[in-house]
C-alpha cells in the first residue's frame, strides 16, 4: 500500500497492512513534526507532493528493497497538506521472517524516499516561512 | 522554432514561476532547452541547490526530446519524511 494523504495516519493500519503470518519481525518508521527548526519555533508544516510522481518513485524504491531483503509485507502512508508538531507526517512499515532484514530494509526505504519522493515541506515561524533543503546556504537535515 | 509546454511547479519552484502551472514558449524542444530558458526568465531558479525535470512523471535527462502531450514538471530540492 502507498498512500499520499491529506488526512490523519492511522498508524495501526499501516503496520497491519504491512504484517504477514509468516513473518518474525515486523518495523515501522513514524516519522512526526518537530516543534523547533534552526533555534525557532515551528508553527506547523506545509507538506506538497507530486502526487502520481511520489507513488512511482516509492513504487521503484519497494521494487528495490523487495529485491535487497525478504519482505513479506509492507506500507507507506506519507502526509501532505498542513501538519503540526507532533503529528505523523510519514509511516513506513515492513514485515520479514528475521528482525536485522526489518531493521535494515525499514531503514533503507525511509532513507530513499527522503532522498527521491518528489515531496516537499515548508516550514512556517512566526516571523516567517523557508521550503527546507531548497537553497545551498540553507542546507539543514530535514 | 519556438514551442509552448505547460510546466507544472512543485516547493520553491511553484513561488519562483508564480504558480502551480506556467506556459513557457522555449527554442528547440529538449529538456536542456526549457533549462535554459526557465533560468534566463527566472533566474532566482540558479540559486537552488539542485532542480531536476519531470517528464511524464520520471526524473527526465536533458537530451530529451519533449511532446505536446508530455506532462512536464519541475522538481527542486525534495524535503519528504
Amino acid at each position: 500500500m502507498i498512500k499520499i494523504t491529506e488526512k490523519h495516519i492511522d498508524v495501526q493500519k499501516v503496520i497491519e497492512t504491512a504484517t504477514s503470518l509468516s513473518a518474525g519481525a515486523v518495523n515501522v518508521f513514524i516519522g512526526t513534526v518537530r516543534n523547533n527548526a534552526h533555534g525557532k519555533n515551528v508553527l506547523w508544516l506545509e507538506y506538497e507532493a507530486y502526487e502520481t510522481m511520489a507513488v512511482g518513485e516509492i513504487r521503484k524504491i519497494i521494487d528495490e528493497a523487495s529485491q535487497r531483503w525478504p519482505l513479506l509485507g509492507w506500507a507507506i502512508s506519507h502526509r501532505i497538506g498542513t501538519l503540526k508538531p507532533g503529528e505523523v507526517s510519514v509511516v513506513v512499515a515492513v514485515s520479514t521472517p528475521h528482525r536485522k532484514d526489518s531493521f535494515d530494509a525499514c531503514q533503507f526505504i525511509i532513507d530513499t524516499v527522503k532522498e527521491k519522493a518528489p515531496i516537499w515541506k515548508k516550514e512556517v515561524f512566526e516571523d516567517g516561512e523557508e521550503w527546507i533543503s531548497a537553497r545551498p546556504e540553507m542546507e539543514f537535515k530535514g | 522554432m519556438m514551442n509552448k509546454f505547460k510546466i507544472k511547479a512543485f516547493g520553491i519552484t511553484k513561488d519562483i514561476l508564480g504558480g502551480k502551472e506556467t506556459i513557457i514558449e522555449i527554442k528547440g524542444k529538449t529538456v536542456a532547452d526549457l533549462r535554459f530558458t526557465l533560468n534566463e526568465r527566472f533566474p532566482q531558479l540558479l540559486g537552488l541547490r539542485s532542480l531536476y525535470i519531470a517528464v511524464n512523471s520520471d526524473y527526465a535527462e536533458e537530451g530529451r526530446i519533449l511532446e505536446d502531450s508530455d506532462e512536464i514538471a519541475l522538481i527542486p530540492p525534495v524535503s519528504g519524511g
